[in-house]
């Protein structure tokens, strides 16, 4: 599995796809290479897709720390905490000073299963935004 | 210090500054090395257990054939005591007595071959246990690795493009916006579609003549005619 295929299966999907939404695959080069996904009307939060050896990471960047109420960071970490394992298929965690959502998926996974993570992801990132949204400024 | 410590003290550290190798890549290979090293040990481990188990067996077999030999050297003794030869009998015991203390020496042997083969067996089962485990510590630190180098990718390609990330209020807004958009959107196709079924209605109560008639030649006619009368 890597990125270029999951790009391939994504792009070729449009209207077909079971979740009912369309991917946008746009592969970004670095020293890791990361395929960025978004979706259509949901552009403002793109799904960051990279191959490692044992498993296919799927993030999404949600806020910076910088965007966090002063004083409430304890509450929205408690209430993070609580939504962990509710909130189907991903986890969160932070990078640097951003907060993300991500999913893993065996290396060995279906593409139809990449597909419905990232559907489950997205989904997870824009009712987690509205949920925590008291937190935030 | 724990993997997971290490870790997180390697991402507070590059936090402030975002696409800086966390993760030190010369660590990374000699870790792997180390993996390569107890791999290799474990191989020769193994190998030596194999070398320890043959020699087990075969001072085992040598220990089951002196105490057949001893066996029969009895029943010998017995027979040569029995017929009177004491000469033959005394000869017949002090073999036993040689083959009794070779036996001793045999099984003094395989004790040892056991117990060193029964430590070798522990250490590949802790040797095995100590490489999965390091295998699973190296897939922890190759990830953040990645993940890292991964934010840096993105982050270039943000600040490259001239976009950044928004405000996360402002996305959830702007998405339920044009989700809102998308809504408001098909209800008016939903609305269009009911008004063109009506006027589709209309047309086939037209059709049937019921309902306001047309005002048609015919119908003009008629009511000149009625006019006239």
């Amino acid at each position: 599995m890597n990125i270029h295929k999951i790009a391939n299966h994504l792009n070729t999907l449009a209207d077909s796809s079971e979740t009912g939404l369309s991917f946008d695959c746009q592969p970004i080069s670095g020293e890791v290479d990361v395929l960025q996904v978004t979706l259509l009307g949901r552009e403002e939060l793109p799904i960051f897709v990279s191959v490692t050896d044992d498993q296919i990471l799927c993030i999404t960047y949600l806020w910076g720390a910088e965007e966090v109420k002063p004083g409430s960071t304890n509450d929205m970490h408690t209430s993070m905490l609580e939504m962990n394992i509710p909130m189907p298929l991903s986890s969160f965690s932070k990078i640097g000073d951003k907060y993300v959502i991500f999913g893993a998926l065996s290396i060995n996974s279906a593409l139809s299963d990449i597909e419905h993570e990232l559907a489950v992801v997205n989904n997870n990132a824009i009712e987690i935004i509205d949920d925590m949204s008291e937190y935030l400024i | 210090m724990s993997i997971f410590k290490k870790i997180m003290t390697a991402i507070r550290g590059g936090a402030s500054e975002v696409g800086e190798a966390i993760v030190d890549s010369n660590a990374t290979r000699i870790f792997e090395q180390e993996i390569r090293d107890s791999e290799n040990h474990l191989t020769k481990a193994k190998r030596d257990l194999t070398g320890v188990m043959a020699q087990q067996m075969a001072a085992g077999r040598e220990v089951d054939r002196l105490k057949r030999d001893v066996t029969e050297h009895e029943g010998y003794a017995v027979q040569a005591l029995e017929k009177g030869d004491e000469t033959l009998a005394l000869a017949v015991a002090e073999k036993i007595s040689a083959l009794e203390s070779e036996l001793a020496t045999q099984q003094q042997a395989l004790d040892s071959f056991s117990g060193s083969a029964d430590r070798l067996k522990e250490l590949v089962k802790k040797s095995e246990r100590q490489v999965q485990e390091f295998k699973r510590q190296l897939s922890m630190v190759k990830t953040t690795e990645s993940v890292q180098n991964e934010t840096s990718a993105i982050t270039d390609n943000f600040s490259s493009s001239n976009s950044k990330l928004l405000n996360a209020k402002d996305s959830l807004e702007r998405i339920k916006a044009k989700q809102q958009n998308f809504d408001d959107k098909m209800k008016a196709a939903e609305l269009l579609e009911s008004e063109n079924s009506d006027n589709s209605l209309a047309a086939q109560l037209k059709e049937a003549g019921i309902g306001a008639a047309d005002n048609n030649a015919n119908s003009v006619l008629e009511r000149l005619k009625a006019k006239q009368k």
